[in-house]
């Protein structure tokens, strides 16, 4: 059997190399497969390390430029680490006409982070999300899985406080 | 044999899942057995009801008693008082806001009463998980007459006599481009389905997906007969969780019974689906661009001619039809193209489904026939403007679209209609704004989207909208020149002749739309640096009006900075140092008292 050899990484184990390894396996040589490719393995590890997206361009035997092209294109790919909790604000019309600026404002002003960004202590990052399609329930946020409507500026940081 | 002599049907869609239904469904569960009625009365968890803004919602079948916002503590007396001893809850049925009227039946409630159901026809009627409920709907009955009863060009000629426009929001008549796939030469074809719903503000196609999956799936088949194609994709986004489930359930089972997949009905017909998770890219919903994503590439828009019809996904001829669309193909092979025809205006046949949200008192999906005016959407199904606030402007069409003014409401809508008038049908989101909005904010939200959602292809698209988003952020801050005006609409036209495609090309329209219908309100901005609606931050300066306070205090209580000094019975004032402008204050004061 050929012997595989994976870079090193701190956020990567030999664990998740295992379950990559397999992902790229599954894909291999069916067109079309880079993207599901990426989204499992950023499953896996969590985010897009430069390391995994060359493993995965080898892989895939596709250029490494193209790899990267797609990773950084698309809003779902991120090459840089996520914090324990993902807040999804809405920035769809409707939250935007019902307030959830001054919701973003005051995540902002408590836990220093803007769109796209990640608290030091690596406990939150803060997407923006174009639309959720929940617009009945405006303005909307997701944390990890949950979701919750009529999110005011008020509420917001309670909301938080309960995520550790 | 179990008698059931009553059916719960408990909207499980997205936005009453987040309010609660699942628990009110274990709550609902417990006490029917408690009480010893799970012979009698079941649950069925359905997809969206359409009423999102009472939710979690539940209809009691065969009264039809509609029941919102309902709440895990309230099944113990729902189950005893309505299911055991037959006498309905009156505190939970929905109440006219206006009238303060309680309505106990759906069908008589304003907001179900105006609209006809076609492409929702199956809402809040079936568990989209269970194919059996979809087939005893007539599912899949379309499929087997054009399997074994119809041509493809008799499937085209019946497409064709429908009128069915394109629902994504280009209004292209789907028969003709399926006319033209078919005539198109190429051993393999494809059949998409484009449910990367990207416009903010609407949401009918999660809902369809979410709660009538079969539905599209059979739409696809039956235009995969029609052009002779066999492997079809669904793009969806991989914000919709609920719906990729659904439409991996739907598809399995579809294979299951052989309605999928090899020799379907026994017909020889060969067609397969998959789904494909979009990856958050807003101009992937544009098709040249949706085809290249489904490639593996980044998201990019080609220049058209060739048309996807002759050059599509892989260069080979496709399709590639909304979920609206398609939702409507099973019934006019059913029924007939003329029956579909039969309603709507000359050149807009059939319904159409609005994503009614904003400023408005009924939030929910709306599906109206075609003709309908928008003030009906708005007020007679919509309830008008709530908290006693005036309508300022509906808007249509999200980013390619426009807001339409108090002035116009009368339009029927209509795509050729709702142009004349400065905005698009789009794919259906409809978001009421009241006099609280401000419409050069508005217009910058807009181009802020558009400059984000760039692909960069081209430059009119990537520099233009970063222009003229330049231009509006300056404007809101107070710092508009004169000649910003003439500066916008002179980029605004370069752009929309010269973009590639569909985005770039309609992405100045919430631009000249707002100016249009509101130009006051930039003139205000650059002149006066004054935003009338107050909505600008650094244009409101954060002072009490003595005369219009009430000395409620709210104001004090909801700001985050300790920033407003405030005493019972006392006017309330504002510490400029320590305010934030975090907007907190303004918007809980009830008598725009803060300016």
């Amino acid at each position: 059997m050929k012997q595989k050899t994976h870079p090193l990484h701190p956020d990567i184990s030999e664990d998740m190399w295992g379950k990559i390894d397999k992902i790229i396996a599954s894909g291999k040589g069916i067109p079309g497969s880079l993207i599901s490719v990426l989204r499992e393995s950023q499953e896996v590890v969590g985010y897009l390390p430069s390391e995994l997206i060359n493993h995965i361009s080898h892989g895939l035997v596709l250029p490494t430029s193209q790899v990267f092209g797609v990773a950084t294109f698309y809003s779902f790919f991120s090459l840089t680490p996520k914090g324990r909790h993902t807040i999804r604000v809405c920035t769809g019309t409707a939250c935007y006409v019902k307030g959830i600026k001054e919701a973003i404002g005051r995540i902002h002003g408590t836990y220093g982070i803007k769109e796209g960004e990640t608290t030091e202590d690596r406990k939150f990052s803060l997407e923006g999300v174009r639309c959720l399609g929940a617009c009945g329930l405006a303005p909307v946020m997701i944390v990890d899985k949950d979701i919750y409507g009529q999110v005011t500026s008020d509420k917001v940081i309670n909301i938080l406080e309960k995520y550790e | 044999m179990n008698k059931i002599r009553t059916q719960l049907m408990l909207c499980g869609g997205t936005g009453c899942d987040s309010t609660g239904s699942e628990k009110v469904r274990q709550a609902l569960v417990r006490e029917i057995e408690r009480q010893g009625l799970a012979d009698e009365v079941e649950i069925v968890v359905t997809g969206c009801n359409g009423f999102c803004a009472v939710g979690p919602v539940m209809v009691v079948q065969p009264e039809g008693i509609f029941y919102q916002k309902i709440q895990p503590e309230d099944a113990p007396e729902l189950v005893e008082e309505h299911f055991l001893k037959g006498r309905p809850v009156k505190r939970l049925f929905y109440k006219e806001p206006a009238s303060k009227d309680i309505i106990p039946r759906m069908d008589d409630i304003p907001f179900f009463a105006s609209q006809m159901f076609r492409a929702m026809r199956n809402k809040g009627l079936i568990d989209p998980e269970v194919i059996d409920e979809y087939i005893a709907r007539d599912g899949y009955f379309a499929l087997a007459k054009a399997l074994n009863e119809m041509t493809p060009d008799n499937i085209i000629e019946e497409m064709m006599a429908s009128g069915l426009r394109g629902r994504g929001g280009a209004g292209f008549p789907a028969g003709m481009k399926w006319k033209f796939a078919k005539q198109a030469e190429g051993d393999k074809k494809f059949v998409l389905c484009n449910a990367d719903e990207g416009d903010p503000g609407a949401f009918m196609d999660r809902s369809l997906l979410e709660s009538d999956p079969h539905a599209i799936l059979e739409g696809m088949t039956i235009a995969a007969k029609a052009i002779n194609a066999h492997k079809g994709y669904i793009y969806c986004r991989s914000e919709y969780p609920l719906a990729i489930k659904r439409l991996g359930i739907a598809i399995a089972q579809a294979k299951d019974y052989g309605l999928l997949g090899e020799d379907i009905l026994g017909s020889g017909f060969n067609f397969d689906i998959e789904v494909y998770q979009g990856a958050g890219a807003f101009v992937c919903g544009e098709e040249t661009a949706l085809m290249r994503s489904i490639e593996g590439k980044r998201g990019m828009p080609r220049p058209r001619p060739p048309f996807p019809a002759h050059k599509g996904l892989w260069e080979k001829p496709t399709i590639l039809n909304n979920v609206e669309t398609l939702v409507n193909v099973p019934q006019i092979i059913l029924k007939g193209g003329e029956w579909y025809a039969s309603v709507g205006t000359e050149k807009s046949k059939g319904t159409k489904v609005f994503a009614l949200s904003g400023d408005v008192a009924n939030i929910g999906l709306v599906e109206i026939p075609m003709g309908t005016t928008l003030r009906t959407l708005v007020y007679d199904i919509g309830g008008g403007v709530p908290n006693k606030r005036k309508f300022k402007a509906v808007q249509l069409g999200g980013p390619s679209g426009g807001c339409v003014p108090e002035e116009y409401l009368d339009t029927p809508i209509d795509y050729e209609e709702i142009v004349k008038v400065g905005a698009i049908m789009g794919s259906g989101g409809a978001i009421v704004m009241d006099n609280h909005t401000c419409m050069v904010d508005m217009a910058r939200y807009f181009m802020d989207f558009i400059q984000d959602e760039s692909c960069g292809k081209c430059t009119p698209c990537r520099e233009g909208t970063k222009q003229m988003l330049e231009i509006l952020e300056a404007i809101c801050k107070g710092k508009g020149q004169s000649g910003d005006i003439e500066r916008l609409e002179t980029l605004a036209h370069v752009i929309r002749r010269t973009s590639l495609c569909g985005l770039g090309q309609t992405a100045p329209n919430p631009v000249l739309s707002t100016l249009r219908y509101f130009r006051d309100e930039y003139e205000a901005h650059i002149e006066e640096k004054r935003c009338p609606a107050k909505i600008c931050p650094d244009l409101v300066k954060f002072e009490v009006d003595p005369e219009l306070c009430k000395r409620c205090g709210l104001c004090h209580k909801g700001c985050p900075a300790d920033a407003i000094i405030w005493k019972k019975k006392q006017v309330a004032v504002i510490d400029k140092e320590k305010c934030i402008k975090c907007m907190s204050c303004y918007a809980r004061c009830p008598f725009d008292a803060i300016f």
